[in-house]
This record gives structure tokens, sequence and C-alpha cells, in this order.
């Protein structure tokens, strides 16, 4: 496959960015859309190393940076933009998991970073998605120490319940739904990781005080308002669903109104 | 030459000995824990769950990582399990049949006292990762459900979906955030260690580069954690997420550490085989889909034509021209026979000509069998990320046709070498999860990382490096200004600046594909002696032309990920000769290490008790000069050696 690409490119958060248009040729279907990238990024290279016989003498302006790692859809890193949407034209995806036969000889794709205030943008592709561990900083846990725990076995937990906090457990926290929202607001990362610990037995005793700190401390961080639009649940790669954000609000007023 | 390696192993019987030194070791004061600093190198589980526990006992932490956030570690990457000797399913397990089928899984080439509180302690964690609110798998009465895995005849391993690494590793993380917002523990994203700091021959501190800026920074501390895992990507193609590396324990290593058995790499049986030349990364298919996948190629020549040539599809070959062959080879076991056993019996039947895809590179993980018994529901309910992802890759649905896998890289055991408290050969500084090399031996059973890194990070370091920290705490901070951190500060830069200054023809990644050629193909399913000296001799060719070729793009002072990779590969070259090296004079099979001079007459590896039972060691003595050997000999007094047995 050959296809013309257009990516954001941005020397580091202080400067202004811009699109750049490159060609790559050659693409295998079976490849992953990162795969297109490192091959993008050698051409880049090459073209540096030898710029005569490459490029008529014009250096590129050098590999392009993104975030990625294990490229098995788990580890939450990558993140880019493509045509529009996170993650790209397929649904329950992460970049890495994007395959190139979702797309067709000749198209051309358009490759952003994540944009949000509460991301800013590092290089290139590259955002910041500190706000995200500061949150969870903020709550998202189960105060125990290490040791002097009861036996796994001793708090039977309904099969259906150890489901459901799966489910919202599965987040990978890439950002995907914060980069679609138009107001740019984390509801949904948020309500996924106080649902997977409000569901089950251990995690009630501090729910409340979980609750109100996660949003407290996510409002402080500039995410915006959930206006349901349900544009968030769209595109997460792991099918979070918007019930857990009807399962936050519960848990917040609930909160609230023990205060 | 004994003496280097001390292994501290307590005396008294095997079920006693943990419990014993528990008492033994000294402990510090709350006070004094506040007066002391503690660098961990690595968010995964062996070090997210180390840095919170010591967190919590009052140690100043700082811990860094090369991710953006620590939760992106590759122990995320985990899927099938973990194993624990519970015996919930009543079909008795105990803490000795968990350390028997390590140890043996290990082709006796561990050591006992480790693997025996390994096993201990793996119920320890399953309690610790309910209380953290890990949700794994449930019955329907509430209760935990388990499956098996390979090299066990139990079912013992908890697990999430196909998810598990996750899970812990979001439990370890959280309980990390918890710390962090406390202040006990101090984050340093993107941050990568580039050198340890020894003042008077003691860790205290490290260089670390900060990824955003290219700033080099020190950090001194009391003692040092290296909790950075494995080095597979030495192969360049391998399971390993794009960013492991082996740069910190090999640091250590240039420093006087010593490195323990570096060939023992794992290859995993079921992995997506390789599509072309294109690809960066193999995607592992988690073991437990061996519970009810079964592996096969077709028994006729002409079949596995017409599948190469797309005439066929597998679902179109009769039962009786399958070769279900682990089942036939293995009839005790069948396919959950341990990982290095199925992949030689993979490679096997591919090299005799019945390997089914293009590549002739590929055998069948078929459900057809279990979809029949279960339902597609049930296989969905336990299976349905695996499935999915599948899809995604290959874009065939696996529920209607065979998965098709071939092995690859994808753990290592080998590892810096420590003693029973962790601790290297260097003082101070500590080795844990797949970074050290002390409880796998010649192979990992599948679903023990997991159990590993957190028995090593929740329960055994924060222990053992308290009865170090003891003889410490009067000592003062450790001075970052010392001429130690000065001189390990400059080498760095320079380290740096030579890298940059190349400027040759070829770039990180191509020459990274030689390297990962030359290890797969001499030092990867199967060594000799001549293969490994040619793969010496091509290894240090190619860090030569490195050095004097490479083109690495940018500056130091940005966000530079070639420079990144660049800074990894150098290590990696150095690794790889000493893998070689270390596969040379081990003549024997063992595990995942087989030596094609040393096999049974049915192609089974062949074991060297006489010669090789212990655990190589090997002392860094200088750039050009070969390192040196210690040897630490394996002592098994609760355990009968044995051939390893799969068949009956």
């Amino acid at each position: 496959m050959d296809l013309t690409l257009k990516v954001w490119r941005q020397k580091n958060a202080k400067e202004k960015g811009h699109f750049e248009t490159y060609q790559v040729k050659g693409i295998s279907p079976d490849s992953s859309f990162l795969e297109m990238m490192d091959i993008l990024n050698e051409q880049l290279i090459k073209e540096n190393i030898d710029p005569v016989a490459i490029n008529k003498g014009c250096k590129s302006s050098g590999p392009v940076s993104f975030d990625h790692d294990c490229r098995e859809g788990i580890c939450g890193a990558c993140s880019l933009y493509i045509n529009g949407r996170a993650h790209g034209p397929d649904n329950d995806v992460t970049t890495c998991q994007l395959h190139m036969r979702k797309f067709k000889d000749g198209d051309t794709i358009t490759i952003e970073p994540w944009r949000s205030a509460a991301f800013p943008v590092i290089k290139d592709l590259v955002v910041d998605r500190g706000a995200f561990d500061k949150i969870l900083q903020a709550g998202g846990f189960i105060s125990v120490n290490t040791g002097g725990v009861p036996d796994a076995n001793a708090i039977p937990i309904p099969k259906k319940n150890a489901d459901l906090s799966m489910d919202a457990a599965a987040c990978v926290g890439c950002g995907a739904c914060v980069a679609t929202c138009k107001n740019g607001s984390a509801m949904l990362f948020v309500s996924a990781r106080v649902s997977s610990l409000a569901l089950l037995p251990q995690g009630k005793v501090e729910a409340a005080r979980r609750a109100k700190n996660m949003v407290a401390k996510m409002d402080e961080l500039g995410f915006g308002a959930c206006t349901n639009t349900r544009a968030c649940e769209m595109e997460c790669p792991k099918n979070i669903s918007v019930t857990n954000i009807a399962r936050l609000n519960r848990e917040f007023l609930c909160a609230k109104l023990k205060d | 030459m004994a003496e280097k390696l001390i292994s501290h192993i307590p005396e008294g019987p095997l079920a006693e000995k943990w419990k014993k030194h528990k008492a033994q070791i000294r402990v510090v004061s709350p006070a004094n824990k506040r007066k002391m600093e503690i660098i961990v190198i690595g968010t995964g589980l062996g070090g997210a769950s180390a840095a919170a526990s010591l967190g919590e006992l009052g140690y100043n932490v700082k811990v860094f990582c090369i991710s953006d956030s620590p939760r992106r570690a590759h122990s995320i990457a985990a899927q099938g399990g973990i194993n624990a000797a519970k015996n919930y399913q009543n079909d008795n397990d105990s803490v000795y049949r968990l350390f028997y089928d390590t140890i043996k899984g290990g082709d006796y080439r561990s050591r006992e006292a480790n693997v025996y509180r390994l096993a201990e302690v793996s119920n320890n964690i399953i309690d610790q990762c309910v209380a953290q609110g890990v949700p794994f798998a449930r019955e329907y009465g509430g209760l935990l459900d388990n499956r098996s895995f390979g090299g066990a005849q139990v079912s013992r391993t908890f697990y999430a979906r196909g998810q598990t690494g996750q899970q812990l590793l979001l439990g370890a993380y959280a309980a990390l955030n918890r710390q962090i917002a406390k202040g006990t523990v101090k984050s340093y994203p993107r941050h990568e260690m580039l050198d340890l700091v020894l003042v008077n021959g003691e860790a205290k501190g490290i260089i670390a580069r900060n990824i955003v800026t290219g700033e080099i920074e020190r950090f001194g501390a009391h003692a040092v954690v290296i909790a950075s895992g494995g080095y597979g990507n030495v192969y360049f193609l391998s399971t390993n997420a794009m960013n492991s590396n082996g740069s910190a324990a090999w640091q250590c290593y240039k420093k006087g550490a010593c490195f323990a058995n570096p060939c023992f790499a794992q290859i995993h049986p079921t992995c997506i085989p390789v599509h072309g030349t294109q690809q960066s990364k193999l995607t592992l298919m988690s073991e437990s889909l061996r519970n009810d996948g079964r592996i096969w190629v077709p028994k006729k020549k002409e079949d596995v034509e017409k599948l190469r040539k797309k005439q066929i599809k597998p679902s179109q070959i009769p039962e009786e021209d399958r070769d279900y062959y682990l089942e036939r080879r293995y009839p005790a076991f069948g396919n959950l026979v341990p990982r290095d056993v199925a992949s030689r019996a993979a490679k096997e039947r591919c090299d005799a000509g019945f390997g089914v895809n293009e590549t002739g590179l590929a055998v069948f993980l078929d459900f057809k069998t279990a979809i029949e018994r279960l339902g597609e529901k049930v296989i969905t309910e336990r299976y349905g990320n695996l499935f999915q992802m599948y899809e995604k890759i290959t874009d065939t649905n696996p529920y209607k046709e065979p998965m098709m896998i071939y092995p690859a890289i994808h753990y290592t055991m080998g590892g810096l070498w420590v003693d029973y408290n962790l601790q290297t050969t260097i003082p101070g500084l500590y080795a844990i999860g797949e970074a050290n090399f002390s409880d796998h031996g010649g192979n990992r059973l599948g679903a023990s990382a997991l159990m590993q890194g957190l028995a090593d990070g929740y329960f055994i370091l924060p222990y053992t490096i308290g009865d170090y920290l003891s003889h410490k705490f009067s000592e003062p901070k450790t001075d970052t200004n010392a001429p130690e951190f000065e001189a390990a500060e400059k080498a760095v830069k320079e380290k740096i600046a030579k890298l940059l200054a190349i400027k040759g023809k070829k770039t990180v990644d191509e020459m990274h594909k030689e390297l990962g050629h030359i290890m797969w193909e001499y030092v990867g399913m199967a060594r000799n002696e001549a293969g490994l000296k040619s793969a010496i001799e091509k290894i240090r060719e190619l860090k030569k032309e490195f050095w004097s070729n490479v083109y690495v793009a940018g500056t130091n002072e940005q966000f530079n990920q070639e420079l990144e990779k660049a800074l990894r590969l150098a290590d990696f070259f150095e690794i790889g000769e000493l893998m070689a090296i270390d596969a040379l004079d081990r003549k024997e099979s063992c595990g995942g290490h087989f030596r094609e001079e040393m096999q049974t007459e049915d192609g089974e590896t062949k074991r060297d008790d006489e010669h090789y039972m212990y655990v190589a060691a090997w002392e860094y003595q200088g750039e050009g000069k070969e390192p040196k050997l210690h040897k630490e000999p394996l002592k098994y007094e609760n355990i009968k050696i044995a051939v390893r047995n799969y068949k009956d």
C-alpha cells in the first residue's frame, strides 16, 4: 500500500506545532499502524543519513516521536488521533492493534496527538498524561498495607459483581476518552476506577471518600465536565461503559449527602 | 573464588528456613526508617510492590520508570494468571508440590531454598491482591476460580480473564499511588537509569536521564533495588514490550555485580507467527489457551502443501489426518507440557516440513473440541479478549478456524546473581523479579513470573533489605556531590556524546535487527559449539560497527527516542555476547537451553548433572576482556533429582 501521511510535528510544549506531509510506499496490509510509523521513521532518518541519494538533498525534520510500548493493546501508552478519531477507524482497539488493512491503497491519513488542556504536548505525538496518575493518587486505591489481610476466600463476592468490577478495571488509562470528549472530561476514566472498587465489598469501606477526592482532583487538574454525549464510550478501546459514570455520580451524590 | 558467591541460605530444614531467617534478621526502628532512602528502578510487579511496601514501612523511596506512568510496565501484558498453593480446588496441591513443580519445571537448575520460599509466600500474594480489590475470576458461589497451566497437574492458577498481569499491576500501582500521595514515595516517570554509583564498594545511588529534557541527574540513597525486568529484546523480535531492556541490570554488571545464567532464555510456544520483515514486535497468545486448545499439524505432507497454497482450510482436515503431537509424545501432560518442551516440539514438526503457514513456521492451536464440549459462550468468557486480539492482528476468526502459533522469545530466567536476601554481589544493591536469576532455573513455568515479582516485592525484599539497612542508619544521606557521582555522570555524558557524534550510515533499528538475527540463529532454540563460537565473533564485529557506523538522530537535550534505543542497543550487544559465552560454557541441555550435542535419542534435553549442576555467575573484568566465571554449586537435599519426564 502507498499512503500519504499528514503528521503533527511539534518540537516541544512551548513551540507551535504544524502538519508535515510524507509519502510511505509498500506498506503491508498486515502491518500494524505503529509498524507503519516505524517504517516512516526509518525513512525520515535515512533521508538525513544520505539526503542526496534519497530526497534530492532535502533533509527531513527527523523521526516522529510517539508513545508506544507493549504493542498488544494493554499498556495504554499509544495514543494517536487518526483521521479525527482516537485510535483510528477500527473499533475496540488501541492504536497498536489497528492494522493497515483498515485503510485503502492511496489513502491520506491525518495523525495528531491527543488534544486536551489537561494533556500538554511533550513532542510531536507524545503528550503528558501525568494528570491521570494524580487523579488515582487522590484516591484510586483501597487503603490496605502489605500483610495482615484476611484469606482470599474469606469474603465471597457474587460472580456478577466480580465480572462488572473486571469490566470497569479493564481500562488501560490511554486517555482516548478525554481526547474524544468535546469538553475534555475524564469522567469515564475516573468512573471506571471508582466503579471497579465500589462494586467489591473490600472497596466499599472508603467508597465515599474515594469518589469525592478523585472528582475534586479531576476538577482541579483542568478536565471538563460531562454532558452525557457518550462519545467517550464510543471510542474507548476497552469498551468501558458509561453506566460506570452513572455509578460514579451516585457514589458522589451519596458521599456528598453524608457530609 | 568460592567467596564471591555466598548464598546466605539459612541452616535447618527446608520448610523452616524462611521462618527462622525472618526471626534472626535485624529490623530498623520506625524513627530510623524515616531517615533512610531507597531507590527502586522499575515499576512492574516487583518494583511497584517493593516501592509501595517499603513506603508503607516508612522508608523514603524514590521510584523510577522509563514510561510516562508506572502503570505501563510490561508486567501489565501478562495474560494467563498467577500460581499459588492455596489448594482451593482440593486437588491435593501444597506448598511442597508447587515447590517441586517449579524445581522440576526449571530442570533442576534453581536454588531449593529460594523456590521453597516462593511457594510458601504464594498464598499471601493472593490474599493481598484480593484485599487490594483485584477482580479475580470467581465461581457462582462467590469463591475464587482456578485453571491449569503448563508443567502442573493441579489447578492452582488464579486469573482475571486474560488480563491477570494488568489487574495485579493495577493493584500494586494503586498501593504505590497511595504512598506517593502520602509522600513516602517520590515517583520519577520518564527517567532512565544510566549508571549505578558505588561509594566504597557499596551501592549508593544512580545517574538517570530525564527522558523529556535530556538532563542527566544524580540520585543518592542508602540502597538501590533493581526491578527492571529481563533482556529478551536482545533478540529484537520478542513478546517483550518495545522499550523493555537490560540496561539497568547491565550497568550493575559493569560495576561488579555478577550476572547469572545469562543463556537461560525462555521461548514461549504460543505466539502469533512472524508475518514479514517489517514486523517490530511479536504477540503472545496466553498459555492458558492450552487448557482448552489442542496443538496439531497435519499428518500428511500433501495437506501441508494444500494449506500453504490456501486450497483448503484447516477445519476441513479430518480428525484422523491430524497429528496432535504433544498428546502423542507426552501423554501424561499432553498440551500442558512446560514451555520449553512445547516450543521444541513445534520446531521439530516444522523442521520436518509440517509447518502450516506460508513460511512453514507455524502450528495450529485448535479450539474445536473445546467449543463442542463447552459451547462458544464459555470459551468467550474464558478467553474472549485473547480471541479478539488474535482476530484483530491476523484477520482470522479463531472460533471458526484454528489459531496459528509459533515459538518466540518471551522471558529471561537469567539475571543479576542474588543471595537468599536478594542482594547482589555488590553490598546495598538488590535485584528482584525477572531482573534476578534465582527462582526459575533453566525454564520458568507459566503463571510463575507474576508470583515471583510480587513475592519478592511484597514479602521478601522489605524484610531482607531491613537487615542490611539496620547497619546503616547512622550513616548520613548520600552526598551526590561526591567524586564518585561526579565521575559516573561524566562517563554517562561522554557515552551519549560519543553515540551522537558517530553519525554513521546505519539506523539503530537496522543494527538491532542484525543482532536479533544472530541471536535467534545461533543462541535461540537450538545451540551448538560451532554456532556459538561464530555468534560471539559476529556480535563483536557488529558491536564494533555500531560504535563506528550507527546514526543516532537528534540531540541529548530533547525528547529523543532514537537516543534511548541506541543506549539500550549498546548494552544488548554486550548482553548477547555474554549469553553466547555462557551457552558455550554450559555443554549440556537443560530447560530452555538446548545444546544439539546433548540430546537423547528421541530429541529430549540431556542434562549433565555431574559437570553442570551449578549457577554460572559471570564477573565483568573490563572492556575487551573475558568475563570471569564463578560457580555456585546447586544442592538438592529435599527433592530427588530425576530426568524431567512429562510422558508418564
